[in-house]
This record gives C-alpha cells, structure tokens and sequence, in this order.
C-alpha cells in the first residue's frame, strides 16, 4: 500500500467515524422523540399554553456580574409563574447585526416577550418589534421605545451612592480608585455618585478613576485596578462585569465591593459590600403584565431602591455600626422619597456649579450627565 | 512607596503571560507549524488548572494540570495537521473555538469559586534593596520561570544538536526526512511543548494574575501572543522583550490614568497596539531581519515520501 493509498484509507476511516456518530446521534434522538408525545393530549385540554419568555444576554451567565443578576431576573420569574411560564436565555449576544438575527429567532421559536438586556440591543431589536408587531419586547438601559417595546433600567447610582458611604468611612488614604468600563452617562453618574457617598461621611475624599473601554475583560481590569491601588487608593470601586476588581483588591491587601451581584465569595477579605441589582421585581412585573393582558409598550420603567430593585448587600462585620445605620437611612429615605442623592448644591470638578442649592436633579439630568462631581480627578474621555 | 518601582513589578507581571505562551509558540513554529489555537488552549488550561486547586488546594498541582491540558489539545491539534495534514490555519481556530466553548462548559460550577490564600513570594534580602526590591524581587516564582525559560530555550535552540534538527526541521522538513530524522514526531513533540507552555500561562492567568475563573478570562491575550512571535522575528530574547513592551505600555496607559494625566483612555488604550506596529515597521525596514528568522516552511503541510 502506497502512502497516498493509506492517507485515502485514513480519511475514510475519519468520515466513516463522523457519519456513524451523526446516525446514532440521530437514532438517539428518534428513540426519545416517541416518548413525551402522549403528555399533552392528557395535560393540555384544562390549561392555557404556558407564556413563552426568551432573554438575549450579552455576557456569559457564568460571569459573576451583570448577566448572572439578569439570569437570577430569569430564575425569579420561574419560581414566581411556575408553569405558567416558559423562559430560555441565550447568552454571549454580541451587541452587533448577529442581536437582530438571535432576537428575531427568538420570535420565530413562539416567545411572545422578549427581553434584551445589554445598550447594543436597541436598534436590532426596535428593527425586530417594527417587523413583528405581536411580539412584545422590552430592552434593558436604551431610551427607543415602539407600540410594543418599552425600556427598563436600574437606577444603579443609588447603590454606588451608598457603597460610597461605606467607602468614605473606610478608606485611610483618602483616596478611592475607580475601574471604568465605558464612558457613558451611566458610567459617569455611577463614578459621581460614589464619590457623593464618601464625601457625605469625610469631605476631603479624592477619586481616581481608570478606565479601560470594555464591560469584560478581566485581566484588563486586573491591570487597571492594579494601577489605581499602585497611585494610592486603598478603597476601589468597579463598574465592569467582572469581579477581577475585588479580587486584585483581595491579593493587594486592599478592599473593594461587589457590583451587580453579591460577590463577597471572590473575595471574602476585601470585600465591603455588594451593591447588587435585582432584577427580579421588574421580571415579574412585566411576565405579570403579559399574563394578565395588561403590557402596554411605549413606556419606560427606572426602578431603584424603592421597587426593591436596588440594594447593598453583606457589608463586611468591621464596617462601623454607624455607617451601617446610615446605610439603612439612606435606603429609607430613597424609599419614602425623604432623601435624594442628587440635590444641590453639587459643583463639577472645574469648580462650576452642576445643580444650584436644594435644586434636586430630574431624570434627564440624570441620563445626560458628562461631567465628574467635585472631588473626581481627571476629565471624562471625549468631553 | 516609588511609583515607578511599582509601574515596573507590574509591567513585569503582565508580560508574563505573553512571554511564556509566545515562547510555546515560538518552539511551535521554529518546527514550521503555526498553532492558531493558542487562545483555546490557554482557556482549557485556565479552568483545567483553577479546578485542580480547588480540588487539591496546591497551586504547584494547579500549573501541571494546565500544562497537561494544553499539551492534551496541542496533540489533538498535532495529530490533525501532521498526520493527516489539515490545514494549519483552519484547525488551529478550530482548537480556539472549540477551547472557548469548552472551557466555559466545563468552567460552569466553577463560577463564584475562590481559590485558597496566596501566598507571598519576596526572595529574602534582595527584597529589600530599596527601589529594586518592591521592582524585581516580589514577584511570583512564575515571572523568574517565564526568564530562565528564555535563556534555556536560547541555549537549546541555538547550542544543542536537538534544537539544530528542530530547526531544520522548520527549515526543510525534506531534508531532514532523508538524513533520516522523523520529522511527524519532531514536529508532534514540538506542538506539544508549546501547548505546554501555552498551558502554563493559561493557569498563570487563573491562578496568579486574575485569580478567579470566568467564562473567556484569557480575553485576546493568546492572540497577542501569537502576533508577539512574528513580532519578534522568531528571537527568544526578542520574544521577552516584546511582552515586557506590551504589558509595560499596558500598565502605562492604567498608570496615566490613575495619576490624573490628561489624554483621552480610548487613545490610551490603543497605546500598546500603537507601539507594536511602531516597532514592526521599525523592524520590518531590513526585510532581511524577518526573511533571516522566519522558518521556511512554516504553515505547509509535509508529505514524507509523496
């Protein structure tokens, strides 16, 4: 046998392989498919046809942050319907023209409410729910809305403002170190209000603030808070999706919070506090909406604390009794409406004034800030 | 405690990890064959390696379990493309699609998990001596591997018999084949050494550098290292300093940042992309330099005998 001979075998030997695997793949499946056939006929004729629910998730469900609390939004909704309910998620959606291809499949599989929980998301989707007016679609931190899609957000400065408290109380340089990921208003309020916090308990606080363009990169993050502890701040802060900030805290022998969701378990050491969305609430409002035929579109929804949607979670045992009974005031206050993180005076910090004396901030204000608070160092990029 | 000190310890740690893949891939391709599937593998290995030491709790074991995975998938990837000579290119992404979907398949109840205390590495006196101590001696035994690695896989490439045949083997697997060496399993042994180290620095990243495990954790950084090895003309030496000038104007553009310096981060974070292709068109002036270095027949299949 010559060795072009034997290669031809081997080939063949390869693909004989792949097709027999394929054939029993197949006859797998075959075998299965017989079997749940009967259920329905017997469940079926007392019940209505569960809801379909679809989630398109731009990161992993396995990185710990802002995708791990949209699938624990999932998972609430689950527990709260039962059967009445359907859901599946895809995750890994990139924030480009492959959205309007996942989110058009996800209608196409028979889900009537689709959730789309990243920015990128708005254009495809307000593309797919022009398409598919008996589809409902609501989109998570955009401002487009249509006759049946409508935004969702969390007012996640709430919970920077009161991990800024503890931060303030914490720190003995003075100094506090932010990780950034885009700069976007969000960003930029998140990073303000955290500052805000600290300086209601020490004044003097200073706030440095990296950043590094990603929502996910972990070693990048790494690299950033790495920096800011190597220039001095002892307390860091992150708006990234990873938990690579808490942990570089946790080996530097700084301290740090968690973001999104709880993550005291990455860094037991270091770790203050969670400032943690809950996404649940909202979920279960908008499934329940849609179940009992009252989701309307075209409206825009931004819960905070006082939904239950954002809160601060396993502050570490040596933060002082005081600060934890600020905390709970602050969250009070947020809830009755008594206390408003934005309120006047706050300058910029050129100097200017941003909101004149007992002026509180309107939600426009809010989703248009460009400037960093006084106490920030440095400019925001691109203004 | 100096800044500058501390930008250098940093800047040290991060072209760790690019130095120990990229000199895997270097011994991948002096044997003439291009591994794309760098990215995979360092994933594999992170989790393989994370997962060993929440088992075992010895970090030591955590590096050989990464290693091992490495080599593991280096040798699926070597079976393909010398044996039954796929294309190069093609089955090297293959490996890093594959390696992202699996190491996050099996990374999954690894998510939330924390790996035991590290432990501090300060090499006893040398320590000490102010500013260089906190620059070059605190370091993770890692960072000392990744230059001793260098200087032995110099010595080996370029003063031992073995790694004359290996390079000949990259050179002309041909006439390597009729003095009678065999160059499939040359060529195997080599694939699988630079899995190994990609391996290596795979765990290095979870269990080190960003001790935790998530889902694409290694984020691009095999892909710098495989552009590192052409960047650095096939060169050992040249390797290491390249990963040191990426992970030092890494640290850079963090460190501006962090001291108030007032330049855009968006351009900042094109700074470390900005000095490689500054210093390729610097390198790739005297086309002798690359054509000198490069293995001829690197990417090409090798038929013995057809």
């Amino acid at each position: 046998m010559t060795d072009l001979q034997k290669r031809s075998l081997l080939k063949l030997a390869a693909l004989s392989a792949v097709a027999a695997a394929a054939l029993m793949g197949c006859g797998k499946k075959e075998e299965a498919a017989p079997a749940p056939a009967p259920a329905p006929a017997a469940a079926a004729p007392a019940k209505a046809e569960p809801l379909k629910v679809a989630f398109a998730y731009v990161g992993p469900v396995g990185d710990g942050g802002w995708t791990y609390a949209h699938d624990n939004g999932r998972k609430a909704v689950e527990k709260e319907f039962g059967d009445k309910v359907v859901t599946s998620f895809v995750e890994k959606v990139p924030e480009s023209a492959d959205a309007e291809r996942v989110i058009r499949d996800m209608a196409g599989q028979g889900n009537q409410l689709i959730f789309g929980t990243t920015f990128g998301y708005m254009e495809p989707m307000l593309k797919v729910a022009n398409d598919l007016k008996d589809v409902k679609f609501e989109h998570a931190t955009g401002y487009k809305t249509a006759a049946n899609m409508r935004t969702y957000d969390s007012r996640t400065y709430e919970g920077a403002y009161m991990a800024g408290v503890v931060a303030g109380k914490m720190s003995k340089t003075g100094t506090l170190g932010v990780v950034g990921s885009v700069p976007i208003p969000e960003v930029v309020r998140n990073i303000n209000s955290f500052t805000l916090g600290a300086q209601s308990v020490n004044p003097a606080i200073k706030t440095k603030v990296v950043w590094v363009n990603e929502w996910f990169n972990p070693p990048k993050e790494t690299e950033a808070a790495t920096a800011l502890i190597n220039g001095g701040a002892d307390v860091l802060f992150q708006n990234t999706d990873s938990s690579a900030v808490l942990q570089t805290a946790e080996k530097m022998g700084k301290r740090a919070f968690g973001w999104d969701s709880d993550m005291t378990a990455y860094g037991p050491k270091a770790h203050l506090a969670s400032a943690v969305i809950n996404w649940g609430p909202y979920y279960i409002k908008a499934v329940g909406d849609a179940l009992q035929g009252k989701w309307a579109g075209g409206t825009s929804a931004w819960w905070g604390v006082k939904e239950g949607a954002i809160d601060l979670v396993s502050i570490a045992a040596d933060v002082p009794d005081d600060t934890k009974k600020r905390i709970d005031e602050v969250k009070a206050g947020l809830k009755d409406g008594s206390f408003s993180i934005w309120k006047g005076p706050i300058m910029d910090n050129t100097g200017k004034e941003l909101l004149a004396k007992d002026v509180v901030a309107d939600d426009k204000f809010l989703g248009g800030l460009k400037t960093y608070v006084k106490g920030v160092e440095g400019k925001v990029p691109g203004n | 405690m100096d800044s500058t000190a501390l930008l250098l310890a940093a800047t040290l740690s991060a072209g760790t990890v690019l130095a120990i893949a990229s000199l895997g891939l270097l011994i991948n391709e002096k044997a003439g064959i291009v591994n794309l599937g760098a990215e995979g593998m360092m994933l594999c290995a992170a989790i393989a390696g994370f997962a060993t030491v929440i088992h075992t709790g010895n970090t030591w074991l955590g590096f050989a379990a990464g290693m091992a995975a490495g080599a593991f998938l280096a040798a699926i990837f070597g079976g393909l493309v010398i044996w039954l000579n796929t294309n190069q290119y093609a089955t090297g992404l293959a490996l890093t699609l594959f390696g992202t979907g699996f190491s996050a398949f099996a990374g999954i109840k690894y998510v939330q998990e924390k790996l035991p205390e590290q432990t501090q590495y300060p090499i006893p006196y040398l320590a000490d001596i102010p500013f260089f101590g906190p620059a070059l001696f605190r370091q993770h035994p890692m960072v000392y591997v990744a230059m001793a690695l260098t200087g032995g896989l110099i010595w080996f490439l370029y003063r031992t018999r073995a790694g004359l045949v290996l390079r000949s083997v990259g050179e002309s697997p041909e006439s390597a084949h009729a003095l009678g060496y065999p160059v499939r399993r040359i060529r195997l042994a080599a694939v699988m050494a630079g899995g190994a180290l990609c391996g290596l620095a795979g765990a290095y990243v979870s269990l080190v550098y960003t001790p935790l495990w998530v889902e694409g954790m290694i984020a691009g950084k095999g892909w710098i290292a495989l552009a590192l090895t052409t960047f650095a003309t096939w060169r050992p030496a040249r390797v290491l300093l390249g990963a040191y000038l990426f992970g030092g104007v890494t640290m850079l553009q963090f460190h501006l940042q962090g001291l108030g310096v007032n330049v855009p981060s968006q351009l900042l974070s094109m700074l470390p992309y900005l000095a490689t292709i500054v210093v390729l068109v610097l390198i790739s002036r005297n086309p002798l330099w690359i054509r000198v270095n490069m293995p001829s027949s690197i990417g090409k299949p090798f038929y013995p005998g057809a």
